[in-house]
């Protein structure tokens, strides 16, 4: 028998050239032809602005991060993350930095950053650890969790939703599904805010940053080949595809890729439902009273709040429903403008947690589909059951001190709320 | 009344089976599929519609046959 030595330092390999550009920050002049989802603005409301864009410029533009695209239309959004042919997912974070065509179609995090058809077949290594089924066996032990946050509030009159509750719950679970140590959370809260929120940061630092996180995988991963475990991060390094195991860059980029996306969306799905009920009592109270309706008001949260934002590179210079793009363009793919355009949507503005018929694009749609949204549906589900059977009483402690996280995954990061 | 799912266009969101769990299920990767043979029982024709009517990919069709 062989020793694994795929993830030694000396196998790790240096990050691929690619283009930079300087970085454009400070106020947005004008939303259709500067646009930024790195303002505050963008981050404290950014649906007015959105509303805006799509009835008078639906394909806005910016200079910033090297010139990119931000459709508004739920056609041009599913149109786009439909045509894998025309729009590469070879980098799906819109920064000032581009990786090279080369690294296409794997991607530095596979498979959200694979194109086909390499992306077809890895992503079928994770889709059976991600089925609804699977997930249900994990609800038990994340209700307890859960519950056990809850206690933690005993005497409090005012505590954090975002902080204290929301962004435990899928750290915790993602966490015990890769194998990795749970008390390593503020860890995790740290990578997640350089990957997503850190776009803007002078380039030496961000690399840096994603190197500190590689380097804690990479230790993680060597962790679990001298002591391997029934979990993810095992089950990643001895899977094999076209008859070989993985790539270590590609092992590594999974889990990244599982950490982050696990952690963020969710935290910022929870929060935003929270938000949502702490400022409108009808609705909390109607949804303690009716708990079976909780499902459809899932739904409605997921759609009028929807956290996830991707992003897509233009492969070729072309003509596209009207404006020219040119290869390298980002496309900002914003499944919140797509979940608010009132052409896809009855009061596309108001949440209705009734809403019955409600084709919302919270998980993408086509071949990317959140490989986690059976996951995240369990998470939200179960974080909002118990909150609102412990806690079926609460409010906004102070509206103006609740804060949301810029970028691509948008969520309340401060969010006190009077409970007592 | 008789549903299908069209493989091509299903990404395994799976609102059909959260929905509709006496006529859809979920296969080994979370894909959607059809229990049986697709007719839809006397009482469940409301839950194929909503089904179809919730599918983010458009995969789902209903067959209004007599």
């Amino acid at each position: 028998m062989t020793v694994d030595d795929r993830f030694t330092r000396e196998f790790r390999q240096e990050p691929p050239a690619g283009t930079r550009n300087e970085v454009i920050a400070g106020p947005v002049s004008d939303w259709a032809s500067d646009f930024s989802h790195l303002e505050p603005e963008w981050a404290a409301d950014p649906y007015p602005i959105q509303d805006d864009l799509r009835a008078r410029c639906p394909i806005a533009h910016t200079d910033r991060f090297g010139g990119g695209w931000l459709p508004t239309r739920y056609e041009d959004i599913a149109s786009i993350a439909y045509d894998t042919e025309r729009f590469s997912s070879r980098s799906i974070i819109m920064s000032n930095y581009r990786p090279p065509a080369e690294i296409a179609p794997v991607g530095a995090v596979p498979p959200i950053s694979s194109d086909p058809p390499f992306h077809h077949d890895a992503r079928k290594l994770l889709l059976p650890a991600f089925t609804k089924k699977e997930v249900a066996r994990r609800e038990e032990a994340t209700r307890a969790f859960c519950h056990s946050l809850i206690d933690s509030f005993e005497g409090a009159e005012v505590v954090d939703a975002a902080r204290d509750y929301a962004q435990h719950i899928p750290m915790r679970v993602i966490a015990d599904m890769l194998g990795f140590p749970p008390e390593d959370g503020p860890r995790f809260r740290r990578f997640v805010e350089s990957a997503l929120e850190g776009v803007n940061l002078p380039p030496e630092e961000r690399l840096a940053r994603m190197d500190e996180l590689f380097d804690y995988l990479y230790a993680q991963i060597r962790n679990h080949v001298a002591d391997p475990r029934d979990d993810l991060t095992t089950y990643l390094i001895d899977v094999e595809l076209y008859g070989r195991k993985l790539e270590p860059a590609h092992v590594a980029g999974t889990i990244a890729l599982l950490l982050i996306a696990g952690i963020d969306t969710t935290w910022s799905a929870i929060g935003a439902s929270l938000w949502h009920l702490a400022k409108t009592p009808a609705d909390r109270e109607r949804l303690v009273a009716e708990p079976g309706l909780l499902p459809t008001a899932l739904e409605e949260f997921l759609r009028a709040y929807a956290p996830v934002t991707m992003a897509r590179l233009v492969k070729e210079d072309m003509h596209w429903r009207g404006v020219d793009m040119k290869a390298d363009d980002w496309v900002l793919l914003s499944f919140p403008a797509a979940n608010r355009d009132p052409g896809q949507f009855d009061r596309a503005d108001e949440v209705i947690i009734d809403r019955e018929i409600n084709r919302h694009a919270a998980f993408g749609l086509g071949i990317h589909r959140c490989v986690g949204s059976h996951l995240a549906r369990m998470e939200l589900r179960v974080a909002l059951e118990v909150w609102l059977e412990r806690v079926p009483v609460f409010g906004l402690a102070d509206p103006s001190a609740v804060t949301w996280a810029p970028g691509q995954v948008r969520g309340p990061r401060t969010l006190p709320v009077r409970i007592g | 009344m008789k549903v299908t799912i069209d493989p091509q266009r299903c990404q395994g969101h799976g609102r059909c089976y959260d929905l509709a769990p006496e006529l859809f299920g979920e296969d080994d990767e979370g894909y959607g599929r059809v229990l049986g043979d697709g007719v839809v029982p006397p009482g469940e024709e409301r839950a194929a519609r909503v089904a179809a009517a919730n599918c983010p990919e458009r995969a789902i069709d209903l067959a209004e046959e007599a």
